[in-house]
């Protein structure tokens, strides 16, 4: 099993309030899947996402990951972890404008100590992969939208992570290109890759083939998405 | 975080933001430009100082009257009036024979408005020995300088210091010309060449007269306010201070060194005791402006936490792409320590500079001014801008590192 939360928690004190966000969540995430986390905002959904990806620590409760308990890594490990076993995709991209498309994407390299010629490379295979080879010296500032996600996208996919995490990857995007990012992943996701996207969307959770919806903290519904074909549909609708 | 990844990111914030990071770096760069200027400017002054001093002569004895003080000069260099010393001591140094010695010469002196015909100036004179010229290094320009007949017979003979003799007799010839000094006349035998004058003595505003004839006549002393030897060699100098010590103590029946009436001096203890002040002038003035680098070390604090706000969301990305906390803090430092250090090279390259540029001043006024380049000043500059930057961005660099990755990518 490649993600398993049990019974997980996750409070926030402020003084002398304490919000329960997350109110013990239990389910499975198999190697290779596509799972859309779904629910509206203050659903604790992002919460849930930062904490499968290492972002943020659980109140209680346990999270294995790859069969190892994940729960109370410290800081430094949690930073090997999102480094090398997962990858981010952003709403609002989260690029660096001073940085080239290329140097964008050889940032978690840099934080994985590899050397710098075989970080160049790998970052270029993964741009010609997301059909941005024409684009490495480019600045963020000079690029559309639909580019900059998937300069995220290949940023995200440069270090090999078992996981990749998208926070709203389409919530920036006009709708064609939010279908391209989209279509992206589930490409992705054909070749193997597990994603787990956050969205409020429907029309994007259906992109998965499972859907897990939050409310107020906890799961009402886990359950496959059966048409997947919907998504199809829509896009044509779009066109 | 590779070194060299962060200070490509530093350059890169730098050339970004042009005018901020000039006025960051302007308070490094004056500090490190002030403390070369000073390191430089000191250096040349002492070697200035001690140039002047060797020209003198390293290789010259004084014997002053008045008990010698370890912590300074004796009394009598002061101008207090010590009457320890005679003519008899010089006598009986020279008549020692002392094959180290190669030459002994007395003098006392006094003032006085020296006038010829419509001209009149006024200058210290000297009464001192036939031997003056040789141990002085003094050239005569005209006539020569008075003979050792003349010395011993309280001949009324003097000769000039070339500066006075212009100033007296301009392009007119003033040997066998009378001048009266004290009221009475002399006879003008010869002028010297004017060779410059260093703060001790300058030898083209002085007059030089027999000793026995100012002792007697213009004076009316029987002691010598100081003699001056010159020594084959400078390896010599403590053997000759020890012998010409011995001979004085016998002469003023002396049995212990605490009694001495006399003090026996070197050029190369002057030597050493001017290079203590100087070396302590300069430390003072290179602390002084140091102060400078203290205000522009919190310039570049200032600069660096407000990077750091500006950055706050590029902070949370990196750490969501996997750098530690270590990571950022090392980012940041060595930013902070990129920009301390660029700004101490300007400050080096301008103070080099500036240094050079005075030296050229200094030389085209006619001194002998040596551009001494402080190599430890140099490596000290580096070292310094480094270790502001280090000691100033530690406190950037860690509030940096402990921003919550969340809160830092919800930034905006």
């Amino acid at each position: 099993m490649l993600i398993s939360v049990k019974k997980l928690k996750k409070d926030f004190k402020e003084t002398e309030l304490t919000t329960e966000v997350l109110k013990g969540l239990d389910f499975e995430i198999k190697k290779g899947e596509f799972v859309s986390i779904m629910g509206p905002s203050g659903s604790g959904k992002s919460t849930l996402m930062h904490i499968l990806g290492f972002l943020d620590k659980l109140s209680d409760g346990k999270y294995f990951f790859e069969d190892r308990d994940v729960s109370n890594l410290s800081d430094s490990e949690l930073a090997k972890m999102r480094n090398q076993k997962v990858g981010f995709v952003f709403q609002s991209f989260n690029l660096l404008n001073r940085m080239t498309v290329l140097e964008n994407v050889m940032l978690p390299l840099i934080y994985s100590k590899g050397l710098e010629s075989s970080r160049e490379q790998r970052a270029k295979e993964i741009l010609d992969q997301m059909g941005l080879s024409h684009r490495l010296n480019y600045l963020p500032n000079s690029i559309s939208g639909g580019e900059k996600q998937r300069v995220a996208i290949a940023r995200a996919l440069v270090n090999n992570p078992e996981v990749i995490f998208a926070d709203e990857p389409t919530g920036n995007l006009d709708s064609k290109s939010g279908f391209q990012v989209m279509k992206i992943l589930q490409d992705l996701n054909e070749k193997g890759n597990t994603i787990i996207l956050v969205t409020h969307e429907r029309i994007t959770a259906e992109y998965a083939s499972r859907i897990i919806n939050i409310k107020d903290g906890q799961i009402i519904d886990d359950s496959p998405v059966v048409i997947r074909q919907v998504a199809a549909k829509n896009q044509e609708l779009i066109k | 975080m590779y070194f060299r990844d962060s200070i490509i990111a530093a350059l890169q914030m730098i050339a970004r933001n042009k005018t901020q990071s000039f006025l960051t770096m302007l308070g490094i760069v004056i500090g490190i430009m002030s403390v070369i200027i000073v390191m430089s400017l000191g250096a040349s002054a002492q070697e200035f100082i001690l140039g002047q001093i060797k020209n003198y002569g390293s290789n010259m004895i004084a014997i002053l009257p008045g008990k010698p003080d370890d912590s300074g000069a004796p009394a009598s260099a002061f101008g207090i009036v010590a009457t320890s010393l005679k003519n008899k001591d010089a006598e009986s140094i020279i008549n020692a024979n002392n094959p180290h010695i190669d030459g002994v010469s007395m003098y006392v002196r006094g003032s006085d408005i020296i006038t010829w015909e419509e001209n009149s100036v006024s200058t210290t004179f000297y009464g001192t020995t036939a031997s003056y010229p040789e141990i002085e290094n003094s050239i005569i320009e005209k006539g020569k300088f008075f003979s050792k007949d003349e010395e011993l017979s309280n001949a009324t003979v003097v000769v000039l210091g070339g500066k006075i003799a212009n100033e007296l007799f301009g392009e007119d010839n003033p040997l066998g010309q009378k001048i009266k000094i004290r009221k009475s006349n002399f006879t003008i035998v010869g002028v010297l060449k004017t060779k410059g004058g260093n703060f001790i003595q300058n030898q083209d505003e002085e007059i030089f007269v027999p000793i026995k004839t100012a002792q007697n006549v213009l004076l009316g002393i029987n002691y010598l306010d100081f003699m001056r030897m010159r020594i084959d060699k400078t390896e010599n100098i403590d053997k000759v201070k020890d012998d010409v010590v011995e001979i004085l103590r016998t002469n003023h029946s002396i049995d212990s060194p605490e009694d001495d009436d006399f003090t026996v001096r070197s050029v190369a203890q002057a030597l050493e005791a001017i290079s203590s002040i100087t070396d302590i002038l300069k430390f003072f003035l290179v602390a002084v402006s140091a102060i400078s680098l203290i205000v522009g070390g919190f310039g570049i604090m200032n600069i660096m936490l407000a990077i750091v706000q500006e950055r706050v969301k590029e902070i949370g990305l990196r750490k969501a792409l996997g750098a530690t906390s270590n990571d950022i803090v090392w980012q940041f430092l060595v930013e902070a320590v990129t920009i301390t250090f660029i700004s101490g090279i300007i400050g080096i390259v301008l103070g080099v500079s500036i240094s050079f540029l005075a030296a050229q001043i200094i030389t085209a006024l006619g001194y002998t001014w040596p551009f001494i380049i402080s190599y430890d000043g140099i490596a000290l500059g580096c070292l310094v801008s480094i270790c502001i930057g280090l000691v100033f961005g530690i406190v950037p660099a860690l509030r940096a590192s402990k921003l919550d990755p969340i809160e830092a990518l919800r930034y905006e």
